[in-house]
Formats: C-alpha cells, sequence, structure tokens
C-alpha cells in the first residue's frame, strides 16, 4: 500500500490534459472518494478512435477480398517477422523436441512396433534412434513421396503454429519465393496432404492446413474412385477430423477406405493422387437424404516437421530440390 | 526516454509474439497456446494506465494480426487487445500490487480477449466450427494464462514500472 502515495502525488499534480475532464467526470461517478483513481479513465475519443480504427481495417480486410490492401503489409510483416520465427524456432529446436518426443510416444511405438516385425536387427537401433535419425527417416520418407508423385518436392520445416484460439489451421515453413515456392502450391509430408500454400515472402510461406475450417479438398475416395469435397472442422488440435462430402449421395464408402487428391489444373492448388485419410465412420440422415464421411487425415497436423512443397521439376531453387526420381539436386 | 520506453514495449511484444508461435506452439494442448501477447498488454494496463495499454494493444493486434501464420481477417487480434488494454487499465491503483487482483485481472482479460476474437469471426462470417469447441479453447486459453501468470507478470509489470515516466501526462497527451 506504500506504493499508492507516489501516484496520489502525481495523480494531484495532473491538471491538464484533453483527457482530463471526461475522466474526472465519469470517475467521480464510481471512483468518487478516490481521486487518485479518476485519471486512469482513458479519453473516450482515444476508445472511440481504436475501435474505429481495427473496425474499419476489418471491414476493409473483409471487403477487398483477395485484392486486400492488407495484403502488401502481411507480406512486408512477413519477410521481417517470418526470418526471426525460423531463427527462434531453430535456435530452440534441440529443446523442444524433447516434449515432443513424450507426446508423440504413442505414434512412436506403432512405428518401432512396425519395424520390430519387419527386421529384428533393427530393434535395438530403432529404440536408441536419436532426433538426428528420426530427421533422416522423415527426409528418406520426402524422397520416397516424390518417387511417388512424380514431382519435385522442395523440402521446408515447420517454424511456426497458428495458435487455436486463433481458429485456423495455419503454420509458417522456412522456405518462400527464394526457393521457388508460390501461392497455391502442395504441401505434403511422408504420410499424405498436409495443405497448401496460402501465400509467400522471400524466406518463408504460410500454409492453411487441411484441418482448417476454411480449407476444401477436392477428394476421391481411392477404392471406388467416387468424388467429393473434403472439409476441415477447425479442430487443428490433434485428432482434428475432416468431413466428406461425397458428389454421388447414393454411395456409401467403406470403413478403411483411402482418400486421395482428386487432382486440379497444373496441380494448383492440390497434385492428384496424393493421400490424404482414411474413413473412419459414415452417418446417414434418412430424412435430408445426406451422408456424412469422417475422414481421419493421415498427417498428424500437432506434430508437423519436415514437410515438401511439389513444385513442377526443374524449378531453380536455392535448396536442395527432391527430384521425381527420388534424387537430390 | 519515451523512445526507450517504447522500443521496450514493441521489443516485449515482439518476443511474445515469436515465442507464442515458434516455441510455446511445441509444447501447446490441443493447439492452444498461452496468449503471452495478452499477458504483456494486461500488465502494461496494470502498470501505466488503459490509454498506454489501448494503444500497446492495437499495435501488438495488428502484429498477430498479420505477422505469418495469421490468415484470418487483419483488426481482429487488434480489436481484442484493445478491449483488453482498456479493462486491464481500469483495475483500481490500491489493488494492482496484489497477487490476487492481478490473477483475477489475466483472468478476466484472457476470457475477453478469445471471446472477442471468437465474435468477431462469427460475425465476420467465418466459418465456425462449433460453440462447443470454442467454449473449449476459450477455457484452456484462460487457464493457460493463468498458470502462467506468476511466472511472466511480476517482470513484465517491473519492467514497465522501470520504464514509466515521471509525468504520465506526456503519453496521455
Amino acid at each position: 500500500m506504500a506504493r499508492t502515495s507516489p501516484f496520489a502525488r502525481r495523480g494531484h499534480g495532473r491538471t491538464r490534459g484533453p483527457g482530463r475532464g471526461l475522466g474526472r467526470s465519469r470517475g467521480d461517478r464510481r471512483w468518487g472518494e478516490q481521486p487518485l483513481g479518476s485519471g486512469q479513465r482513458p479519453p473516450t475519443s482515444l476508445v472511440v478512435a481504436l475501435v474505429m480504427a481495427c473496425a474499419s481495417l476489418m471491414v476493409l480486410d473483409t471487403q477487398a477480398g483477395d485484392s486486400s490492401p492488407v495484403e502488401p503489409v502481411r507480406r512486408a510483416v512477413g519477410e521481417v517477422v517470418g526470418p526471426a520465427e525460423s531463427a527462434v524456432a531453430t535456435a530452440v529446436r534441440p529443446v523442444s523436441v524433447v516434449p515432443q518426443w513424450f507426446r508423440s510416444q504413442s505414434s512412436l511405438r506403432a512405428d518401432v512396433d512396425a519395424l520390430e516385425s519387419e527386421n529384428a536387427a533393427l530393434r535395438s537401433e530403432v529404440r536408441t534412434a536419436g532426433y538426428d535419425r528420426n530427421r533422416l527417416a522423415e527426409l528418406e520418407g520426402l524422397t520416397s513421396s516424390a518417387r511417388d508423385l512424380g514431382h519435385a518436392l522442395v523440402p521446408a520445416r515447420v517454424v511456426g503454429f497458428g495458435p487455436s484460439q486463433s481458429f485456423t489451421g495455419t503454420v509458417t515453413i522456412d522456405a518462400g519465393s527464394s526457393s521457388g515456392l508460390g501461392p497455391d502450391m502442395t504441401v505434403v509430408n511422408d504420410d499424405g496432404l498436409v495443405g497448401r500454400v496460402l501465400r509467400v515472402t522471400s524466406t518463408t510461406a504460410t500454409v492453411l492446413l487441411v484441418v482448417d475450417s476454411g480449407s476444401t479438398v477436392g477428394a476421391r475416395v481411392g477404392e471406388s474412385m467416387e468424388m467429393g469435397f473434403l472439409r476441415g472442422r477447425g479442430d487443428a488440435g490433434e485428432g482434428g477430423d475432416l468431413d466428406l462430402e461425397l458428389v454421388d449421395a447414393a454411395e456409401t464408402p467403406a470403413k478403411d477406405d483411402t482418400v486421395v487428391t482428386w487432382g486440379s489444373r497444373d496441380d494448383a492448388p492440390y497434385a492428384a493422387g496424393i493421400p490424404i485419410g482414411r474413413v473412419t465412420a459414415v452417418y446417414e440422415s434418412l430424412r435430408e437424404s445426406t451422408k456424412r464421411v469422417v475422414v481421419e487425415p493421415f498427417v498428424d497436423v500437432g506434430s508437423l516437421d519436415v514437410v515438401g512443397v511439389v513444385v513442377p521439376s526443374g524449378t531453380e531453387s536455392d535448396r536442395g530440390l527432391v527430384e521425381a526420381d527420388g534424387s537430390l539436386r | 526516454m519515451s523512445g526507450v520506453r517504447v522500443l521496450a514495449a514493441a521489443a516485449a511484444v515482439l518476443v511474445a509474439a515469436l515465442l507464442q508461435v515458434s516455441v510455446l506452439s511445441q509444447v501447446s494442448w490441443q493447439g492452444v497456446v498461452p496468449n503471452l501477447v495478452l499477458l504483456v498488454v494486461v500488465a502494461a494496463g496494470l502498470v501505466r494506465g488503459a490509454s498506454f495499454a489501448m494503444v500497446l494493444g492495437l499495435a501488438a493486434g495488428l502484429l498477430l494480426d498479420l505477422a505469418p501464420p495469421a490468415d484470418h481477417v487483419a483488426g481482429r487480434w487488434a480489436l481484442a487487445l484493445v478491449l483488453v488494454g482498456l479493462v486491464a487499465g481500469q483495475v483500481n491503483r490500491e489493488a494492482r500490487t496484489s497477487a490476487g487482483a492481478v490473477v483475477a485481472t489475466v483472468a478476466v482479460c484472457s476470457l475477453l480477449g478469445t471471446t472477442v476474437f471468437a465474435l468477431t469471426g462469427a460475425l465476420l462470417g467465418d466459418p465456425i466450427t462449433s460453440v462447443a469447441s470454442v467454449l473449449g479453447v476459450v477455457g484452456l486459453a484462460l487457464l493457460l494464462d493463468v498458470l502462467l501468470t506468476p511466472l511472466v507478470l511480476p517482470p513484465l509489470m517491473a519492467m514497465f514500472r522501470r520504464l514509466e515516466p515521471a509525468r504520465v501526462v506526456a503519453w496521455q497527451r
């Protein structure tokens, strides 16, 4: 309480200032017996100005759509903050992967089990596998992904996650236009489809994950070739499922059917034939004659690290490119 | 001195934003991370009053809105954090140094900030998933913010207090 005395003196010394009158007239009502508290009320004009500024910015950004005047500002901020995110992520990576080990314990165990059955001799090595070994395995996985897809991949690492508080599923990766990336390119990892590139700066890119509620992917059920649209639910945390809406509502996919991308012209935004996930449940509503198909993505978006961006073969890039034949260039 | 103050506040916000996106996300709980930027704005409000905290909230919110990997409509976090600054700055000076009041302020501000952000999204026609999942995120964010308060708020408040000018008037003019 001794702290209040300097404030009290300071408060009494404040005789002028634009917000003074407003502050006092309101403050008297609520804090009548504490004149020193009255100075805390901000001028109403400031409150109104700041709130209006935010509101008009929102309207501006919403109305203008893709040609939003905010877009160049986003890029400029990204040019500065993106490399900083990369630097911070790189600096803390050796420490920050430790909790990830614990978190992905169950998935790691599944991997190890599979390896055990395949090759008993590898068992001890896998158990003692260090961080770098996992990394190498992921890169090797990417190499085989490139071979399967028939495209070149630019390898990149995730350096920033959008928090769930923002209700969007987006991540920053540490490759940008100088590595040959551009908007609407497909992002994969060795498990399957991750998402697509939204915008790039020279050294970083923002990726929209398939689990985002704004993400729609043209998809095809692998077994029956039925087509449909996959929408994210926005549960960006662990185990975010996707909803598949089939074009032909009469068809019913079987459980565990694999869903792959349907692909677009010039591979933008999604290249064809990339595995997305598997069907886990089908809900049918007879009254509305609609079907809701739940798809569990192969990719665990909670623990993304090494990803690959699908680029046309032969793209100029400032980093090693995984070519379609699996070679590094 | 004024330049130093602005620089220190800007640095605090930038460091908080970077930690939030690149470091804390590694240990996130269902994707929810402690909202460090919000804590910086609350600390500024408690020490320096509403006007300063609101301006800082605007700047910090714009950073969250524009820096990658953000992809929502710009201005949403800015509005949320301006209101957080407003509320944090209204806390009675008598109560400001008590730990209970600080924690209560953080709780109210976290609730307010995340809720305002979600509501603006609903107003602007963002595909909101479900009320239940939004409430879950709001509650989890509140819990994490409160848990981090004892670690983060004291040093932040000490920093803002040390940088407090002899005349607060200079800022509001």
